[in-house]
């Protein structure tokens, strides 16, 4: 089965909520596992939450969600087009936080690897930041 | 989301029912703070997870702030009842270490 679906939104907080489950949506033809939703949902709450607070910080811009499912691959790209990171390496590290002050756990990025099967990011200074996600579902129990 | 509570023998049982994220965490964090200056006589705190359906690092974050508010009271903190996805993202974030299951 292929299928594919783009939404862009605002980076406001209230959008982290649509954005899980319109990812959410988006799997349920494929009769997936309570875990396997979950896990994905926290995973795309994680990434769409750094946009709207690192990747937006003073500002509220656009959030590109991109969904693609190929081959038994559900991938996810979470885009923004804000600061950037500026040193990934450090921003991957477990409890690594710019924002302590506001109880900010620094474990987006560890839940976003524990949860799915392959994660990465890409980002650049000013322009912006890509996450991608990806979960191998089993498509027969569809 | 909404938050319960239920004082018994100096136990603070705080309930967290709906969903926990960035959206939902300030007012959260601002309700529990609350309820710890308002109610005299707490000697330790017990969150119960059981109606909460969601809850993303921001949540850990929230829940990992209170507990650094009652150690400073000397008020020891724990968790009960969290589901499936829940104690997943628990478990990952290592937050039983500083507030243990019971």
């Amino acid at each position: 089965m292929f299928n594919k679906a783009t939404i862009t939104f605002l980076s406001i907080s209230q959008n982290e909520a649509f954005a899980r489950n319109a990812v959410a949506s988006f799997m349920l033809p494929l009769n997936p596992t309570l875990s396997v939703l979950s896990d994905v949902k926290t995973a795309v709450s994680e990434a769409v939450t750094n946009a709207i607070v690192h990747g937006y910080p003073d500002s509220v811009g656009d959030i590109e969600l991109t969904i693609i499912l190929s081959d038994g691959k559900l991938h996810i790209e979470i885009k923004d087009y804000g600061v950037g990171i500026e040193s990934v390496d450090d921003a991957l590290e477990p409890f690594y936080t710019t924002k302590a002050e506001n109880e900010r756990s620094g474990m987006g990025f560890t839940v976003m690897k524990s949860f799915m099967d392959e994660f990465s990011v890409s980002s650049r200074l000013n322009e912006g930041t890509t996450v991608t996600l990806i979960k191998y579902v089993n498509e027969n129990n569809a | 989301m909404k938050i319960k509570y239920k004082l018994d023998k100096g136990t603070l049982y705080i309930y967290l029912i709906g969903e926990l994220d960035e959206c939902s965490a300030q007012t959260a964090r601002d309700k529990i703070d609350g309820l710890f200056t308002e109610i005299i006589g707490i000697s330790r705190v017990i969150f119960n997870l059981y109606g909460l359906t969601f809850m993303d690092s921001t949540g850990i974050g929230m829940l990992i702030g209170r507990y650094k508010k009652l150690k400073k009271m000397k008020v020891d903190t724990f968790i009960e009842n969290p589901t499936t996805q829940v104690e997943k993202i628990i478990e990952v974030s290592g937050l039983y270490q500083i507030m243990p299951k019971v």
